[in-house]
Parts: structure tokens; C-alpha cells; sequence
């Protein structure tokens, strides 16, 4: 057995952290851009889409990520795929993601003044020019802050990755404490790591908050 | 080669499977009231407390919002055994949830204590009632009535978290799922049906939920 530091320690968490980071953007990004389909079809002109957005919104939002991601890891290797884990794990939290983002831009959606789909809709605009041009310029605004939140939650929730063995700080963080027997400072790093990463996410949030706040206020 | 679905085997693990519900629901049930509690004196502490006490309780709220439930949980059933603290699974599995649910609730309760009108508090004061009486009376309540739809959420949020839990063996829920996969290795089939009872244990949990808000504030509450 080797001896591990708590250098050592140090530097392999921040090397595996690395994975999480990059996890993130890939699902915060592919979730967005999926997310935006779902709250194209939630507040569309169709009934039986909107309907089923609703349903997909309320299926990965009333069960466990974990088990999203039981599913998608099992699910795909059914289909004849030989999985990695790094895929499951990509495509489960870019569904749960897109799904809580959906409903989230829904409610800034829906706080743009009625007047405006009606104005809108008299120049004759379609409903993709009349979201393209007139509402989404405007709930952008209103969106930034919990948008900006929620990628918080992101971050914390590829944690869960670890369980189906993909190899990010969490997984690292178990595979350096059966090294070291050093649970406590082990888990304390990494406890400070995803501090370090989320923190300013949530400040950011906060203030732009308040800074949007205050603007509409000021009018 | 087609695959052949087969959900007939898990019927086989019923029993199991009722008894991860049963210790789901357990686990919520304890983890939602003390953690709730836990929000309340910390929302307390964060409004109307001593001075010395709101950094401490700032700083525990962050960092409990701003770190995985998961990591939560390894440090403190893993981590405090190296200070000599031993916990049961189930206990460690508890005390994860109710710091994790105290932080979220301190925010959101806090939230609802800032939105009292301060006519309110002077009308109690002015009522002689001491501040304890004033905070437990006038402000706290209708702070949680306004509050509830957004607590509510919150306690199903970490009731879907405590499929975690079983990482640390806790024989819950998804611990029973992942008991009966490597019995039946009809792996996809356990986690689908397991998944469809966690959709309904949060409608049951939301409903359940609104139900105890109607009955704990039949009034309205001035907004």
C-alpha cells in the first residue's frame, strides 16, 4: 500500500472534479436545449402536446434522479448497447435537467402580459416567430436568476453519477477513502470542492435577483 | 436477439419491496418533522436571534445548500466515526436528512418571517406579549402558511433524495430495488416498477401535504 498525503489527496480530487465540471455543462447545456423543446411544446398550441410535456415534466420531477439513472444505465444496454457509464450518466441528467428547466421557463413564460401574444398574433405572427421575436426576448430577463440557481443543483446532482460507477469527484472521493482510511478529511475536501463550485453559482443568482428586483422596482 | 420483458418476477419480491416503502416513508416522516424543526429555531436564530449566533447558522445553511445530499451523508456516516461518533445506518441516514432539510427550510421559512408586517409585531408587543410569545403567535404561523407550497415541495424533494440512502445500506426503497435486481437480474424491470412507486409515493406525499396545510391554517392569512 502507498502512502498518500494530504497533498496527494488534494490533487486527485481536484483532477477527478474536473469530470464533474465537465458533466455539468454537458447536461446543463444539452438540458437547456431540450429543456427549450419541452417549453415549446408545454405552452404550444397543441392540447395533446402540451399534455404530454406536462407529463413528462411531472414523471422526472416526481421520481429520483438515481433512479433515472438506474433506468437510463439499464435501459440502454436493453436496447444492445454496451453502455458507458459517462453516456448514461450524460443522457439521464440531460433529461432530468431539460425537464426542470422546462418548467421553470414555463412560469417566465407565463409572466409576460397577455397583450403581448395578442399584439403578436395581430401582425400575424406564428407561434415560433411570436416566441422567437416578441416572448422569449422578454421572459430571458426574467429567467436568468433561477436559471442560474438551478445549475446549482446540477452541479450536485452528478454526484449521483458516482453510483453508477462513473468516475467523478464523488467516485474518486470513494476510491481515495478505501486507499487512505481518511473518510473524515476525504469527504471533507470534497464537501469544500463542491462548496467551492456551487457557492458563487448560488451568489450569482442572489444578486441578479436583486438586481432585476430593484430594476423593476425602479419603473 | 429480442429481449423479453418479464414484471412478473418482482411480484415474487413483494415483501421486500414493502417493507422499502415502509422505511421510505419512515425515513420522511422523521427526517421532514425534526428537520422542519430544525428550520424553524434556525430561521429564529437568523431573524430575531443574538447577534453571535447568525454567522454560525449563515454559514451552516450554505453550506448545506451548496453540497450533494450525497456527499452530506458519506461525511457524516463515514466521516464522524473517525471523531468517535458511531451512528446505525439508520440514524446516520436521519441526521443527513434533517441537516440537509433544516438548511433549505431555514430559507424558505425565513422568507415567509420577512414578509410579516411590522404593524403585527408592534400589535403584539403592544399587547404585552414577551417576544417569544409574539414570534410563536403572531409571526410564526401565518410565515408558514404563506410558506407552505414551497416547503411542501421541498419535503418531496428530499423524500426522492433518501433514494441515496441505501448507499450507505439503509433498506429502503431502492435498496430493496437493487436487493431484488441482483436476485432476479431483470434489472431494468425492478428499477421501472420501483420508480413508478416513488411517482406515486410523491403524489401521495404532496397530497397528504396539502391536506395537513388546510388543516393546520383553515383561515386566510393577510398577505
Amino acid at each position: 500500500m502507498s502512502d498518500f498525503s494530504t497533498w496527494d489527496i488534494l490533487r486527485n480530487l481536484l483532477l477527478a472534479a474536473r469530470w464533474t465540471v465537465l458533466l455539468s455543462l454537458v447536461a446543463f447545456i444539452c438540458g437547456g436545449i431540450f429543456g427549450l423543446i419541452v417549453l415549446m411544446l408545454r405552452t404550444g398550441r397543441s392540447a395533446w402536446m402540451r399534455r404530454c410535456a406536462m407529463g413528462y415534466i411531472e414523471l422526472f420531477q416526481g421520481t429520483p434522479l438515481l433512479m433515472q439513472l438506474f433506468l437510463a444505465f439499464f435501459g440502454l444496454s436493453l436496447v444492445g448497447f454496451n453502455v458507458p457509464a459517462w453516456l448514461a450518466a450524460g443522457l439521464a441528467l440531460t433529461l432530468w435537467t431539460g425537464a426542470f428547466l422546462a418548467e421553470i421557463w414555463r412560469g417566465c413564460v407565463e409572466s409576460i402580459p397577455k397583450g403581448q401574444w395578442e399584439a403578436s398574433s395581430s401582425l400575424a405572427m406564428g407561434y415560433l416567430q411570436q416566441m422567437r421575436y416578441i416572448i422569449l426576448p422578454q421572459a430571458f430577463r426574467v429567467a436568468i436568476p433561477p436559471t442560474v440557481g438551478f445549475s446549482v443543483q446540477v452541479v450536485k446532482g452528478t454526484a449521483l453519477t458516482s453510483i453508477i460507477g462513473f468516475v467523478e469527484l464523488s467516485k474518486a472521493s470513494t476510491m481515495l477513502t478505501n486507499a487512505t482510511f481518511a473518510p473524515f478529511t476525504v469527504y471533507g475536501f470534497v464537501a469544500l470542492i463542491y462548496f467551492a463550485l456551487c457557492w458563487p453559482l448560488s451568489k450569482t443568482s442572489q444578486a441578479l435577483e436583486r438586481k432585476l428586483n430593484v430594476a423593476h422596482h425602479g419603473h | 436477439m429480442a429481449y423479453h420483458f418479464d414484471f412478473g418476477s418482482i411480484l415474487d419480491y413483494t415483501p421486500v419491496l414493502v417493507k422499502g416503502i415502509a422505511i421510505t416513508i419512515e425515513l420522511i416522516a422523521i427526517g421532514a418533522v425534526i428537520g422542519v424543526g430544525v428550520g424553524i429555531v434556525c430561521a429564529w436564530a437568523r431573524s430575531f436571534g443574538p447577534k453571535w449566533l447568525r454567522p454560525p447558522v449563515s454559514a451552516y445553511v450554505e453550506l448545506m445548500r451548496n453540497t450533494p445530499f450525497l456527499v452530506q451523508l458519506f461525511f457524516i456516516f463515514f466521516g464522524l466515526p473517525s471523531l468517535g461518533v458511531k451512528l446505525t445506518e439508520m440514524q446516520g441516514a436521519i441526521i443527513a436528512m434533517v441537516v440537509n432539510l433544516g438548511a433549505y427550510s431555514t430559507e424558505i421559512i425565513r422568507a415567509g418571517i420577512q414578509a410579516t408586517p411590522r404593524g403585527l409585531i408592534e400589535a403584539g408587543a403592544s399587547l404585552a406579549m414577551t417576544p417569544l410569545q409574539v414570534f410563536r403567535y403572531v409571526i410564526l404561523k401565518p410565515a408558514l402558511q404563506r410558506i407552505w407550497p414551497a416547503l411542501s415541495s421541498q419535503i418531496v424533494i428530499v423524500m426522492l433524495g433518501s433514494a441515496v440512502c441505501s448507499q450507505i445500506a439503509v433498506e429502503e426503497l431502492t435498496f430493496a430495488a437493487n436487493f431484488i435486481q441482483s436476485r432476479n437480474f431483470r434489472a431494468f424491470e425492478t428499477y421501472f416498477i420501483v420508480t413508478g412507486i416513488y411517482l406515486l409515493l410523491s403524489i401521495l406525499l404532496r397530497q397528504v401535504l396539502r391536506s395537513l396545510g388546510w388543516w393546520l391554517f383553515p383561515k386566510k392569512v393577510a398577505r
